[in-house]
């Protein structure tokens, strides 16, 4: 009972921070609406057990990903949207997400759940803890990802270098 | 325990408000944060079956997720900041030298 009550109030507070996300006019209202987000997405992944992944949520979007895109937006000087009004566009856009959301909410209550059922529960997550349960997925099934990924993150940081120079 | 469905309706619903904001905002920086938005939106889909199926790959998907959005938010700044640097604007609507 209690867990649902507080689950409604995290979900209204999620709801609402996002909406305020697409409609706020200032880029910087959007970012810290869009953080209030991600810690309520935090919220959620520590009542689903995953507490690293809460803290990986919490460091590195809320922390990372987005002082980096506050920072491009101070650094760009961007004002307020101003100007050409596009109702049209707004009409569109909101039948097209309704459109996925009544399509998602459909498959939702027709599918059924199938899948390969794992040891992971509660107990396990308690008396293990959770970065080891992750740790050693990581580094046994899941290596040859994982050692792609730095090749990602390589390719990425020489990307951002080559972009940001003086002639492009 | 909440049943699953709550988690994976209110993803539902984060992922349907990040599609509006890409189709209806202008401002480039806005729409790349509906795009991160909608990504989330997905991991709290993967963490939710994660814990219903009791499988911890779901999880490690989530981890992979992250380092994509944080490759993707530094090449995708970076261009802004040069599409900025010869524009002089963030608008999408200017970004039509390829547009037919």
């Amino acid at each position: 009972m209690l867990e649902s009550l507080f689950f409604l109030i995290v979900a209204a507070v999620a709801v609402i921070s996002s909406i305020l996300v697409i409609t706020c006019k200032n880029p910087i209202n959007s970012a810290l609406s869009l953080v209030m987000t991600f810690f309520c997405l935090a919220t959620f992944y520590v009542m689903l057990d995953a507490p690293f992944m809460a803290a990986i949520q919490v460091i590195v979007y809320a922390g990372a990903i987005m002082v980096l895109i506050v920072f491009v937006i101070m650094l760009l000087n961007i004002r307020t949207e101003t100007g050409r009004k596009t109702t049209h566009a707004i009409l569109a856009g909101s039948i097209i997400g309704l459109f996925v959301l009544f399509q998602t909410c459909y498959f939702l209550t027709k599918g059924t759940l199938t899948g390969t059922k794992g040891a992971m529960d509660t107990a396990l997550v308690e008396k293990v803890g959770h970065v080891e349960l992750i740790g050693k997925a990581l580094y046994t099934d899941f290596l040859l990802p994982f050692e792609i990924t730095s090749l990602l993150l390589l390719v990425a940081i020489i990307g951002a270098v080559i972009l940001s120079k003086r002639k492009i | 325990m909440l049943a699953l469905n709550n988690y994976l309706i209110i993803s539902a619903i984060l992922f349907s408000i990040g599609t509006i904001g890409v189709l209806v905002r202008r401002n480039a920086i806005v729409i790349f944060m509906c795009v991160e938005m909608m990504l989330n939106a997905v991991n709290l889909t993967f963490i939710a079956f994660s814990k219903y199926l009791g499988n911890i790959d779901g999880q490690i998907f989530v981890f992979f997720v992250m380092t994509v959005a944080a490759a993707e938010a530094a090449v995708g700044l970076a261009l802004m900041i040069a599409f900025f640097k010869n524009r002089e604007s963030i608008d999408v609507e200017d970004i039509n030298v390829m547009k037919w």
